[in-house]
């Protein structure tokens, strides 16, 4: 059977795989980071987000073996290590961005790398448009645009540029 | 999903090896088409061969040419800053391809061996007038796409590179698909060393297609007016449950006109 070694929320790890072990299989089943969901199992509704070497991936529609010397980041490699929550999670918790929660994580995730792909700012727009890879069955998403918006100047230390809102 | 053998070549060569010795192999670039194929089970291949080591990424500019590497994710393309200086409708086109997950992961390479009759790349290619490099040649545009998801490519040969002539001017305009955001229809207008082409995604029963009565009309004279009166016969186009051929035949004028425009 072939080894995966790679890095996992800081941590090495080398894992049996199949061929066919998605990367999502490898985090939920053999090591239990069951934070990270399976909602579509058709790479549609970001359930399953991650982040692959600090970009957002869906880990449903990428082998174990893909991941192989990379560095993965899950919704439980978030919070420091006194539980103190990422300011993405913390905002999406003060501005109500959950019902049912199923979508979250991914949604979290991809939020975490809209913010920091655009140090130059984000409109309420472009946050719509970059949340294209998530679905959300509860909210409507109008908090979980405020929660993001919200997160952009703790994440970047300063106010977000006016020309951006 | 069936299993399989998992195989990641360190070069061009090995990969082209690797599948030529095995009929049942096939390449893995983004897998944003290939794994949900293969959890669907509608396919079995018996070994995967992942290109993401064979060196195949990246962006060149160089003698009015753009080449971007089979590898280069359509994410990286949408950002470069290169690409956007040369053809910045091409860098648009990659910026609207799918969600920003599905562009971390997807390539121009794995998007054009497939040639899904709504996919965005085609447009570009046929439009600018653009030669895919392969391990053994080099196949012009015109050439390459040959019908729904059927290309000149032969089994087991690779897509290295793909090169655009940079164009005067250029746009794209798509009417997206709400829900997946492929191309209900897309309009790729282009004005280069080629003359005027207008190449149509989303719409064709036979996949990608030049409009060339338009392109005609454009030549003559490159205005929107030019092409107000130019239909485009809906028999040979799709009708599916997103949209009938008379709907599709009517969005290829209003894209058309609209890529027009912004092309300026
Ligand atoms: C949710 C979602 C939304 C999407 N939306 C859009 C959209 O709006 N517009 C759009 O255009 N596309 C869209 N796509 C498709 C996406 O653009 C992928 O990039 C594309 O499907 C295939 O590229 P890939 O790199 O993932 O290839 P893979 O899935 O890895 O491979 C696809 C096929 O090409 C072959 N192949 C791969 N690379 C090569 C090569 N270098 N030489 C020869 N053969 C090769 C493989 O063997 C396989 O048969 C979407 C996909 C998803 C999942
Ligand atoms: S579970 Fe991966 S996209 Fe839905
Ligand atoms: S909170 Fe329930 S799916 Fe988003």
């Amino acid at each position: 059977m072939p080894q995966v070694a790679l890095t996992v929320n800081g941590k090495k790890v080398t894992v049996d795989v199949e061929g066919r072990t998605l990367l999502v299989e490898l985090l939920r089943e053999k090591l239990g980071l069951t934070g990270t969901h399976v909602g579509c199992d058709t790479s549609q509704c970001g359930a399953c987000v991650i982040h692959l070497d600090g970009a957002s991936v869906k880990s449903c529609t990428m082998l174990a073996l893909q991941a192989a010397g990379r560095s993965v980041t899950t919704i439980e490699g978030l919070a420091k290590s006194d539980g103190t929550l990422h300011p993405m999670q913390e905002m999406f918790r003060e501005h109500h961005a959950l019902q049912c929660g199923f979508c979250t994580p991914g949604m979290v995730m991809s939020a975490i790398d809209l913010v920091q792909s655009h140090p130059e700012g984000l409109s309420e727009q472009q946050i719509r448009h970059g949340l294209e890879g998530n679905l959300c069955r509860c909210t409507g998403y109008h908090n979980i645009v405020k929660a993001i918006a919200a997160a952009w100047p703790l994440m970047h230390g300063k106010t977000m540029p006016a020309a951006a809102e | 999903m069936y299993d399989f053998t998992y195989q990641k070549p360190a070069s061009v060569a090995d990969a082209v090896k690797l599948l030529g010795a095995d009929p049942e192999a096939k390449a893995l670039a983004g897998g944003m088409t290939l794994i949900p194929v293969l959890k669907q089970r509608l396919n079995k291949p018996s070994a995967l061969v992942d290109l993401a080591d064979a060196g195949l990424a990246g962006i060149s500019v160089a003698g009015g040419t753009v080449r971007i590497g089979a590898m280069t994710t359509h994410a990286t393309v949408a950002n470069s800053a290169d690409v956007k200086k040369a053809i910045p409708a091409l860098a648009k086109l990659a910026g609207g391809i799918g969600d920003k997950e599905v562009r971390h992961r997807g390539t121009i390479g794995g998007s054009l061996a497939n040639d899904d009759p709504t996919a965005d790349y085609p447009a570009a290619v046929l439009a600018l007038g653009a030669t895919v490099e392969t391990n053994k040649r080099s196949i012009k545009a015109d050439d390459f796409f040959q019908g729904m998801f059927m290309t000149a490519l032969e089994p087991g040969e690779l897509i290295t590179a793909v090169s655009f002539p940079v164009p005067e001017k250029a746009a794209y305009m798509k009417f997206p698909n709400p829900a997946s955001r492929y191309a209900l229809v897309g309009v790729f207008v282009a004005k280069g060393p080629a003359g005027v082409r207008v190449a149509v995604t989303g719409a064709g029963q036979n996949g990608v297609f030049r409009q060339k009565a338009m392109e005609a009309a454009l030549g003559k004279s490159f205005s929107q007016a030019a092409i107000a009166d130019i239909a485009t016969p809906a028999d040979e186009l799709n009708s599916d449950i997103h949209a009938g051929a008379e709907y599709r035949a009517h969005l290829v004028g209003v894209m058309a006109r609209r890529a027009v425009a912004a092309a300026g």
